[in-house]
Order: structure tokens, then C-alpha cells, then sequence
């Protein structure tokens, strides 16, 4: 799959019109400069051997350098994609802890003004795209009340944490730093929050019709009958077997996260993976692009391994015919 | 009456307010079951036999449901009781079983789990988790499924409908409770699956008094089952006696008609239906609900049915009978209707709803 999507988008980002040896060298670059740079880079090959080298370059764990940054594009992402992950990770976080109990209230108080006022908000939160909220939270919390900082990842003077995995919040925990840590969630909650909120408003509204539906089953009317209480049924009797189609969407949607990521970086000037691929992307950067492109793929791979994993340990189903067959 | 009274339903009124408007559907329904007692409450399909158990649960919910009458279990009234009340008694003291073992298990329990969560509400307190687990297995054995440990790991779908069956069997006589109700078990089994799950039940709440509430349109399991039997027709009932009496000499037109659609297994006599269908419950009839399908409807029909005694624990409500004496034979069936009389007649045949010629589904 991922061989494919190589394949697709090194098509797609030579054949969008634009020189990128002239763009990357400038107006002023000479005829033999430019000359010199598209064969340094293939370009004058044609595009099945382009490919070839490309592959060959990417076994070996090379992506080529960035003609944006002039560095490998392995040592652009190995710098930018610990911030994005660590951002979808909050905001998927967010979308789950938040998202998930209001679609429960909801449907325990169903009909009632509780069930209304969620569904107006997720609503209103599924019609808004991300970076909308990124700039209204942003207007709200840095400049009229001014309690959030603005922009980037961590404050001017703050000394970031050793790096270990990449991701702030653990190096800082692992650094036992607890200022360090405080001061990037201050800086993490406006993006976070922002990225997170359609797809919080997304979960209420799927764990809601998921739970109403699993309230008319026979099976939920079985453990009224056998005297289990609201609370249980609610939160064991319905919650599990509705967790099931909810997870498989709010996985995609986790995915989705990484996509939306682009504008909300951009607003939060985030130093991501995300605003990186706008950047590459506008200047056409073929290499950059293609390896932007593939690690987002690797991501939905990865993602959806573990939605599989997950639904297969919430519905027994799908675990006991898969014994079957192994057996 | 000389039993002790159990349950005893009194003028229970039911209705729905829907789009296409207000559907009473139960019609003072009277019924009663004592103690140790075994009741059959049979009708077609959507004649209210569900509705009325599910209203002594207390599993209809208003405001979609308005409910009007009284129904008094053990000294109480559980119509007026406050909602947590009510959850003490159901499984407790009241338990069901359900119709169909496909979809009254959680698919993503085991049984284990779904069972010691019943377990867990026994009165007198929450039992260890080990004598939980002991008390488990006793009843899964006593419902006689083999392995009973394994069972209790087992997700439902590794089990087959009777297995299923025999769990939701388990599940509702676990706590001892004093009345049981039991929608059609295993209607949606094969019928020599059935007749082990019935037979199964009937052991286990001969063994501990317990009373019964069948609720069945299978006439075979009614007369094998119960001691005595309440006729229903859309939403009221048209006719009670001790099980016996009412297949020997039935007494409401409806009922005769019932009898009569059963086809025999000596294959004498064809099975006749009763034309008609039931009525819609948006604008019912006036007077008596079967009227409009009663060869023997007279003006006086239109008002609501008389209850007469006709013999020892034989009401009917029928104005056929309301003049003091009881008819004559040709009377009350002009046509010679063959009934089913006999042993091994109509044992296993039963009146499956999909094939009763009576049945009209609305």
C-alpha cells in the first residue's frame, strides 16, 4: 500500500507545473546552474528510472535532501514529526475524554434538555472546521484575555528538555521538569483544543447514536427485566457493544487529525510536520513532499493496525471467528 | 378465591400517543396468578400478551406509554411504587425469560459475566465472589447444560439457541424469585428443542413452587404447561378457565375459533381460520373488540362485553352468555367445529403464528 501512495503522490508532485530547480535556486540562478541541479536531481531522466533512484534512496533510509531547508528531509521529519504526533496525540486524547462521556450524557438523558444542548454544541463543533476555532480560540484566550501565549511550541527563554522521544511532555516528565512541562501545555491547549473540537463534537454525536441505538435491543431491555441498575447498563450493558462502530470511525477520524493539522499549525505557527508539508509544498519540494506524504500514509497505517486491535478486543465476534480460522 | 393471590392485574389501561395518534391498545385487562400457580395467557400475535408483562416489569416507559389500573404483586401495588422499588423486585422477585436466546444475551459478555451480575443482586446480600461463581454453575447445571465452567467463559455466540435458551432460563430462576414470566421460550427454537427447554422449566419451578405466567400462542405447550389459561383478543380478555375446561367446552366465539384453526396431527378435519383481522388500535370498536369478526354479533355487541361466570373459575365476557343460563351447544356453535380433544392430537402441532390462519398480522 505504501509502495503505492510512493508511487502516486512522486507522480503527482512532478507532474504540478513549475521547474523546482529553478524555484529552489531563484531568479537570478544561471542556465548552468539550474542545469547542473536537475541532474544532480534526475529530473532530466525519465520518470520511471527518477523513481528507481528514488526507491533505491529510500531503502536505504535516504529521502533525499530538502531544497527548502537544505538538509536531508530524514533529519527535517526526525525534528518535526515528534511535535505534530505530539499534538494529534493531545487532541485525540481530548477527542476521546471529552467526546466520548458527552455522547453518554447525552444518551442516558435522551430527549431530556441535556441531550439537546450536546447535540447543538456537536453540532456546531462537526460544521466548523479546525482552523475556524483556531482562530476564534486564539483571538479569545492570547489577545482579548491574554491568559495563553499565542504561538509556538514552548516559550522564548524556556530551555526545551533533553530529547529523548522527541514528544515535550515525556522528555520533560523523564527530566523531571515539572516547569518545562507546564509551560507546553500552556502552550499545547489552544492547538489541542482546536484540532480536537470537531472531532470531539464527532464522538459525542456517534457514542450517542450508537448508545441509542443499543438501547432498543432486546438484550438492554433483558437486563432492565433482570433488575441491573440504570448506571450499570448504561455504563457496561450499552457502552461496549456501541463502543464498537463508534472506535472504528473515531479512528479514522484520529487519522483525520494529522490532515486537519495542516491550517492549525499554520494559525499556532507550530513547528510540525504539518506546517512543514504546506511550506514543501509550496515550494515545490519534490523530495520533502514525497516523504510528508508517506510518513502521513505510515501514520494511517498505523492507526488503523490498532483500531483493528482494539475492536477486536471489544467485540468477541470478530475475535472468536479469527481463532476459528487460525485454527 | 381460595389460593393466595400473587400477581393480580386490575383494569390495566395502556396506550401510546403516536403520529398517527392515540392507539389504546390495552383495554382493562384482569388477570391474576397465585401462588405456585401455573397461567397461561395465550392470543395471536399483537393482541397485548407482551405488552401486559412488560407492564408488570415496569419496562414501559412513561411518557410513551400511559398506564391506568392497578397491579398489585405480594401486597403491593407495583404501578405506584417509585422506580428504584421496582428495580428491587424485578429479578429478584419477578424475573423473565425472554422470547428469543439470539438477542436477550449482550453479544460482548460472556455468560459468566451476565450471570453474576443477577447473582450479585440476591436478596440478602452480595454474595463472595466464589460462592457467586458456585451458585452459577449449580443453576447452569440445573437447567442441565453440560460443562457449566466452560459456559461461564463462553461468549454467546459460541453457544447454540438452546444452549442460549437453557442461560436465559439460568438467568431469570437464579435469584429463587417468586414469579416467573415466560414470553413464548422457545418459540424461535425447533420444536424438539423447545419441548427439552420446556421441559427443563417446568422441572425447575415444579422443584420450587414457583408461580408462573406463560405467555404463548403455542395452544400444545399451554395445555401441557399451565393450570389455568386467559384467552386474549386485542387488548382485553375474552375468555379464563382451568386449563382442562377450556379445551373441553370453550365458551367465547374467539376462543372456539382459536381451537378450532389448530390442525390435528390425524389430519381429520381441515383447520379453520377466523376471517378478519385484528383491529386497529387507533379506532378500535366500540363495545366488544371481536365483534367485527363474530358470526354471532348482535347489536348488543356494542357495548362493552358483560363478564360472565359460566362454571368453577370459567369467566367469559361475551353477551352471548349474559342471559343467566348456559347455552346450548348449538347455540353457542352452530357448526360442528372440531376441536382438539385427545391425547397426542395436538401435542406437538401448537399454533405457530406465521401459519395460523387466524392470524392477520396488523
Amino acid at each position: 500500500m505504501l509502495l503505492g501512495l510512493s508511487l502516486l503522490i512522486f507522480v503527482i508532485a512532478r507532474v504540478i507545473p513549475g521547474d523546482p530547480a529553478r524555484i529552489a535556486l531563484g531568479p537570478l540562478a544561471s542556465r548552468a546552474q539550474i542545469a547542473a541541479l536537475r541532474a544532480q536531481m534526475y529530473l532530466d531522466e525519465p520518470l520511471p528510472v527518477q523513481y528507481a533512484h528514488y526507491v533505491r534512496g529510500v531503502v536505504r533510509g535516504d529521502f533525499g535532501e530538502s531544497l527548502y531547508t537544505h538538509r536531508p528531509v530524514t533529519t527535517d521529519l526526525h525534528d518535526l514529526f515528534p511535535a505534530t504526533l505530539e499534538l494529534v496525540l493531545y487532541a485525540g486524547l481530548l477527542m476521546v475524554a471529552v467526546g466520548v462521556p458527552l455522547g453518554i450524557l447525552a444518551a442516558s438523558y435522551r430527549d431530556t434538555w441535556v441531550d439537546t444542548l450536546v447535540r447543538l454544541i456537536s453540532l456546531g463543533g462537526v460544521v466548523t472546521p479546525a482552523f475556524v476555532w483556531a482562530i476564534v480560540l486564539m483571538l479569545i484566550f492570547a489577545y482579548a484575555l491574554g491568559v495563553l501565549p499565542v504561538a509556538g511550541r514552548l516559550s522564548a527563554g524556556a530551555v526545551p528538555p533533553p530529547p529523548v522521544t522527541g514528544l515535550v511532555t515525556i522528555d520533560a516528565l523523564l527530566d523531571r521538569n515539572p516547569a518545562t512541562y507546564l509551560d507546553f501545555l500552556r502552550h499545547l491547549v489552544l492547538p489541542a483544543v482546536s484540532l480536537a473540537l470537531a472531532g470531539v463534537a464527532q464522538a459525542a454525536r456517534l457514542t450517542r447514536a450508537s448508545m441509542v441505538d443499543v438501547a432498543g435491543r432486546p438484550f438492554i431491555e433483558a437486563a432492565r427485566a433482570f433488575g441491573i441498575s440504570n448506571a450499570r447498563i448504561a455504563l457496561k450493558y450499552m457502552l461496549k457493544p456501541s463502543l464498537i462502530p463508534t472506535v472504528t470511525i473515531l479512528g479514522l477520524d484520529f487519522a483525520a487529525l494529522l490532515g486537519n493539522a495542516f491550517l492549525v499549525e499554520a494559525v499556532f505557527n507550530w513547528p510540525g510536520i504539518a506546517r512543514y508539508g504546506v511550506q514543501v509544498i509550496l515550494r515545490k519540494d519534490l523530495n520533502a513532499i514525497v516523504a510528508v506524504v508517506i510518513i502521513m500514509g505510515l501514520f494511517f497505517v498505523v492507526i488503523n493496525f490498532l483500531i483493528d486491535i482494539l475492536v477486536g478486543y471489544l467485540d468477541p465476534r470478530i475475535r472468536l471467528r479469527q481463532a476459528d480460522e487460525a485454527a | 378465591m381460595p389460593r393466595e393471590m400473587l400477581l393480580d392485574i386490575r383494569n390495566l389501561h395502556v396506550s401510546f400517543t403516536g403520529y398517527r395518534g392515540h392507539s389504546r391498545v390495552l383495554n382493562g385487562v384482569n388477570l391474576t396468578v397465585g401462588r405456585g400457580e401455573k397461567v397461561g395467557l395465550v392470543g395471536e400475535t399483537g393482541c397485548g400478551k407482551s405488552l401486559t408483562v412488560r407492564a408488570v416489569l415496569g419496562l414501559l416507559q412513561p411518557p410513551r406509554a400511559r398506564i391506568r389500573g392497578e397491579i398489585w404483586f405480594a401486597g403491593r401495588n407495583l404501578l405506584a411504587l417509585p422506580p428504584g422499588e421496582l428495580q428491587q423486585i424485578r429479578g429478584r422477585e419477578i424475573a423473565m425469560i425472554f422470547q428469543d436466546p439470539m438477542a436477550a444475551l449482550n453479544p460482548v459478555f460472556t455468560v459468566g459475566d451476565q450471570l453474576l451480575d443477577i447473582i450479585a443482586r440476591r436478596p440478602g446480600g452480595r454474595p463472595s465472589e466464589r460462592a457467586a461463581w458456585a451458585r452459577a454453575v449449580d443453576i447452569l447445571k440445573e437447567v442441565a447444560l453440560p460443562d457449566p465452567e466452560r459456559i461461564m467463559r463462553a461468549y454467546p455466540v459460541q453457544l447454540s439457541g438452546g444452549m442460549r435458551q437453557r442461560v436465559l432460563i439460568a438467568m431469570a430462576l437464579v435469584n429463587e424469585p417468586a414469579l416467573v414470566i415466560a414470553d413464548e421460550p422457545g418459540t424461535a427454537l425447533d420444536v424438539t428443542i423447545q419441548e427439552q427447554i420446556l421441559q427443563v422449566m417446568r422441572a425447575l419451578v415444579d422443584a420450587k413452587r414457583t408461580s408462573v405466567l406463560l405467555i404463548t400462542h403455542n395452544l400444545g405447550v399451554v395445555r401441557q404447561t399451565t393450570d389455568r389459561v386467559y384467552v386474549m383478543y386485542a387488548g382485553s380478555i375474552a375468555e379464563t378457565a382451568p386449563t382442562a375446561d377450556l379445551f373441553s367446552a370453550p365458551q367465547h366465539p374467539y376462543t372456539q375459533g382459536l381451537l378450532a384453526s389448530v390442525p390435528k396431527l390425524t389430519g381429520e378435519g381441515v383447520p379453520r381460520g377466523i376471517d378478519g383481522m385484528i383491529p386497529d388500535y387507533l379506532n378500535p370498536p366500540p363495545g366488544c373488540r371481536f365483534a367485527p369478526r363474530c358470526q354471532f354479533a348482535q347489536p348488543r355487541c356494542q357495548q362493552p362485553p358483560p363478564w360472565v361466570r359460566v362454571g368453577a373459575e370459567h369467566d367469559v365476557a361475551c353477551v352471548l352468555y349474559d342471559d343467566g343460563s348456559r347455552p346450548s351447544a348449538e347455540r353457542a356453535a352452530p357448526s360442528p367445529i372440531p376441536l382438539p380433544t385427545g391425547e397426542g392430537t395436538d401435542e406437538a402441532s401448537g399454533l405457530p403464528s406465521n401459519t395460523a390462519p387466524a392470524v392477520t398480522r396488523p
